[in-house]
């Protein structure tokens, strides 16, 4: 294992930043095509991370499957919902929410700092898996890892992704037409509403004169 | 570099993420946020993976991202399932169920 050296942390500065930037983009930003595009920028630092470990196979893995293919399904459904529903970010469902959600964040932060600031475990360090090409790759390490002691975990793995697209396939499909004899199928309703007492004679506000 | 920069990113993202979750109404943006919370993960993942010598850091990365894939296709055909049946994907009007 090695220390920092000046460009392990100026590259680990730079993808910090463009990753926090993204994050925050994706939560705050009021158009969803915005938090999509700030969602690939955060992947990508996250990618720049990954090559600063020398994890390449997952940096690739990391950009084409999640900026690739992930953000795009996003982006399928933000067109297919319909882009310009605004929302307003600004509205608060309980009040003193953002000022508590804040305080106690603040704290987290701290104790994050705290639990850390002493330490001086190094990580990051050259070759772990093995160099980006050449006999001992990554790639082969990684795959031989995956394919002997890591087998039954990928095994499950394909079986939860053909249930994944079964799920997907049977969840959006349009349900098929029906035949004219059938009676008409039951709407969903906009609100389970019962109807109450005070639903059918609401009690006039009494008028309080002003003291 | 040090493990603890790594640590400290990924809760920093860590906690954007669920921020998204809590604070976001439109359903596709809640899901957006998970992705975050799960890139979180591989942060740490891959940090302490390089940081105990192993490659079974970088292997469950790699089964995390299958599982978001997986994720994200059937968390998208229940948002689609949501707008198809009450025209709008505001979370908080999603409340059948409220007593």
């Amino acid at each position: 294992m090695l220390a920092a050296t000046k460009v392990d942390v100026a590259v680990f500065g730079a993808s910090a930043v463009i990753v926090l930037a993204g994050a925050i983009g994706v939560v705050i930003s009021a158009n969803p095509v915005h938090a999509a595009l700030s969602l690939v920028m955060t992947l990508f630092g996250v990618a720049v991370l990954f090559v600063a470990q020398e994890a390449h196979f997952l940096a690739a893995v990391q950009v084409i499957v999640y900026a690739g293919a992930i953000v795009v399904l996003f982006l399928f459904v933000i067109m297919l919902l319909g882009v310009d529903r605004r929302e307003n970010v600004a509205r608060e469902e309980l009040r003193g929410q953002r000022p508590i959600a804040f305080l106690l964040g603040i704290a987290t932060i701290a104790e994050f700092v705290l639990l850390t600031r002493g330490t001086s475990w190094v990580t990051g360090a050259e070759s772990v898996v093995g160099p980006a090409s050449g006999p001992g790759a990554n790639v082969e390490t990684l795959a031989r890892s995956l394919f002997t002691r890591y087998l039954l975990a990928f095994e499950i793995t394909s079986v939860l992704l053909v249930i994944a697209v079964v799920g997907a396939v049977v969840l959006a499909r349009r349900p098929p037409p029906e035949r004219p004899e059938e009676p008409e199928p039951l709407a969903v309703p906009e609100r389970l509403h019962t109807p109450q007492l005070d639903d059918a004679a609401p009690v006039p506000a009494t008028e309080v004169p002003a003291p | 570099m040090y493990l603890n920069q790594f640590l400290l990113l990924a809760a920093f993202l860590f906690s954007v993420g669920v921020y998204g979750v809590l604070a976001r109404k439109n359903g596709v943006l809640v899901l957006m946020s998970i992705e975050l919370i799960l890139n979180a993960v591989n942060i740490n993942l891959v940090a302490f993976g390089a940081f105990h010598d192993t490659v079974a850091g970088q292997v469950f990365a790699l089964f995390v991202i299958a599982v978001a894939a997986a994720e994200v296709g059937v968390g998208l055909a229940i948002v689609l399932l949501i707008y198809r049946n009450r025209h709008s994907i505001d979370l908080s009007e999603v409340d059948l169920m409220k007593g």
